[in-house]
């Protein structure tokens, strides 16, 4: 992360980045004597880093918890529609709402209502005799997913040049907006959901069993669904709210864990969270140093990279046959 | 544990299921549930291991009617080892599968201590899975699975075991090996089965199941008479206990039952003609 930090538009010693970062932290050493170096290190690099590697654990937890839930390799936020939702809610502010005035906390909050309401609306969905049955969550997320794109290009048209780059920069997804203001929600949050989605590994890889047999076990299967289903709504609502529509690492980073250290979820979730910790991060890094001093949205490179590798394991799943 | 099955009634989707269902199994039986394809087999499974809830009537496992008990406390009592039970689980290993069969006995805090690791060795060990105990479960054969699933029930130390075609798919040889280690257990044991050779070899007793109700219940020479295996299985046979003391049921030559096959008699009379006769044998309903 700290060389993450020091990387960018303007370079900066590995050596002045650490005692930037130290100083802010501990309140140790002494101030950088250039402070617009300290302005971008503390106050830019570190918080767009730190953001980075929350969405990407965020992300990549969603994405291997869905899968388990709805018994399908390929499900991630996006195909269960939720990214879809919480597009929509930002949109709407950032057209309608008066643009840059409400921009900020505005677009964040409706992003994550966007978000549980898409999330809700498939759970209501996904139901069969009072069951959550997984085919039909999925093809719920797609089809709310749907009805979701239609609505955000709908008011896209409404929006003015100048909502419209915002707009499109906020649905490519990008960390470069991060301010610490920002940070304690994520963070609380991502860490929470994160812990408690591990400690209900064990029953996740029971459920991986199957519905009869993971009721057999004892797993209360519909109210596991449920709270599993709620509670990366939440996180996905969260990271997006505040990174945007970030394609790709839900599905890719799970999927690598699992080829190297098997799929027991009390691993698996932890490692995927790091795992999609560092992949974010670095993405960003190239999202900032590729086309200096320009940006590409981070949705751009995750997409990149994560179509082909989605084409792979298509290839590579014999189950998906 | 006994288990006590009382005037059950399943609907599903306003459809009768069941209707009027009763067993009984004491501890240590094992009791056989057969019937042709779409008699409720599977359905009176699921509300034995608390998957299904009936719209009238109780399961008891023990004392208890299993709808009072925590899915947990059930699942501690009641293992169950289903068709397909493996589901997605690629990626996990053979060891991983049978230390599932722990879940039951911790909350959301549990970690896996000692008591753990003796009942998943012991499992492991009395089913035979050890050579292959770190393998991939989607890598193995039909029988090696079944033996898995067998040993991820075992890993649950129940009072009660439900199979559901168990040896389905499996060569002749890893079914008797699944039998003889079942009957080696000593659990309580309600099993479908589809072959009734099978099934007249490892039952103590067996109940019929023909269009959700019970047909017949009890010693299996009693309950698999010629007429029982016409009227409900559409098959001429009959059954006896052989000079080995093992009980098998032999097919007659034209053994289609249902009218059309009749008046052809292809040479063979002596069996159909044997396996007639509907000497209405001591059948005890419940």
């Amino acid at each position: 992360m700290i060389v993450a930090i020091s990387i960018g538009a303007v370079n900066v010693p590995l050596g002045d980045v650490w005692g930037i970062v130290l100083h802010h932290v501990t309140g140790t050493g002494t101030a950088h004597p250039d402070p617009a170096l300290d302005q971008i290190v503390w106050n830019f690099r570190t918080p767009r880093v730190v953001l980075a590697a929350l969405a990407g654990a965020g992300l990549a937890v969603s994405g291997a918890v869905l899968q388990t839930v709805v018994t399908n390799p390929l499900a991630d936020p996006i195909v269960l529609g939720i990214s879809y939702g919480a597009t929509l809610g930002a949109v709407l502010v950032i057209t309608l709402g008066g643009g840059a005035a409400l921009a900020g906390l505005g677009v964040s909050a409706a992003a994550f209502l966007g978000a549980v309401a898409a999330g809700a609306l498939v759970f209501a969905l996904g139901q069969r005799r009072g069951r959550l049955a997984p085919t039909r969550l999925v093809l719920a997320g797609v089809a709310v997913g749907y009805a979701f794109l239609s609505a955000t290009s709908y008011v896209q048209l409404q929006a003015t040049p100048s909502e419209l780059r915002t707009v499109m920069f906020w649905m490519l997804g990008s960390v470069a907006g991060a301010q610490w203001g920002q940070l304690p929600t994520v963070t609380v949050v991502v860490i929470a959901t994160v812990t408690l989605l591990t400690l209900f590994g064990r029953r996740l890889n029971v459920l991986l069993t199957g519905d009869e047999s993971a009721t057999a076990l004892g797993v209360n299967v519909n109210r596991l669904r449920a709270v599993l289903l709620l509670l990366t709504a939440l996180l996905t609502g969260t990271v997006i709210a505040v990174a945007g529509s970030i394609g790709f690492v839900g599905l890719m980073i799970p999927h690598l864990v699992r080829l190297t250290t098997g799929a027991d979820q009390r691993r698996l979730l932890p490692l995927t969270a790091l795992l999609g910790a560092v992949y974010l991060v670095l993405v960003d890094l190239l999202s900032r140093t590729l086309d200096r001093p320009n940006e590409i949205p981070l949705g751009i490179l995750t997409a990149l990279l994560g179509a082909p590798f989605f084409l792979w394991l298509l290839r590579r799943n014999k189950a998906l046959d | 544990m006994k288990l006590t099955v009382d005037r059950l009634h399943v609907t599903l989707d306003r459809n009768p299921i069941l209707r009027e269902v009763s067993l009984r199994a004491h501890k240590g039986d094992i009791v056989g549930l057969v019937g042709p394809n779409g008699s409720g087999k599977s359905t009176l499974l699921r509300t034995v291991y608390r998957s299904l809830r009936p719209a009238d009537g109780v399961v008891r496992v023990g004392e208890d009617d299993v709808w009072t008990l925590s899915p947990r406390t059930a699942a501690r009592r009641t293992a169950a080892v289903l068709q397909d039970g493996g589901g997605n689980t690629t990626g996990l290993t053979v060891t991983e599968i049978v230390a599932l069969g722990r879940a039951p006995h911790h909350g959301l805090l549990g970690r896996d201590g000692a008591e753990d690791h003796r009942a998943v060795a012991a499992a492991i060990d009395r089913c035979g899975v050890r050579p292959f105990a770190d393998r991939d479960y989607a890598s193995l054969s039909g029988g090696e699975r079944q033996r898995v699933l067998l040993a991820r029930a075992l890993a649950q130390i129940p009072q009660l075991l439900v199979l559901d075609e168990l040896t389905n798919h499996l060569d002749i040889r890893a079914r008797f090996e699944l039998l003889d280690l079942i009957r080696a257990t000593g659990i309580t044991t309600l099993a479908v089965l589809h072959d009734l050779d099978l099934a007249a070899r490892l039952c103590d007793h067996l109940v019929v199941l023909h269009e959700g109700t019970v047909r017949a219940a009890g010693p299996v020479l009693d309950v698999l008479t010629p007429q029982l295996l016409g009227d409900v299985f559409g098959v001429r046979a009959r059954t006896e206990r052989h000079a080995d003391g093992v009980i098998r049921i032999t097919y007659a030559a034209d053994a289609l039952a249902d009218g059309d096959g009749d008046g052809d008699g292809d040479g063979d009379g002596e069996t159909t003609a044997e396996s007639l006769p509907s000497t209405g044998t001591a059948v005890r309903r419940i």
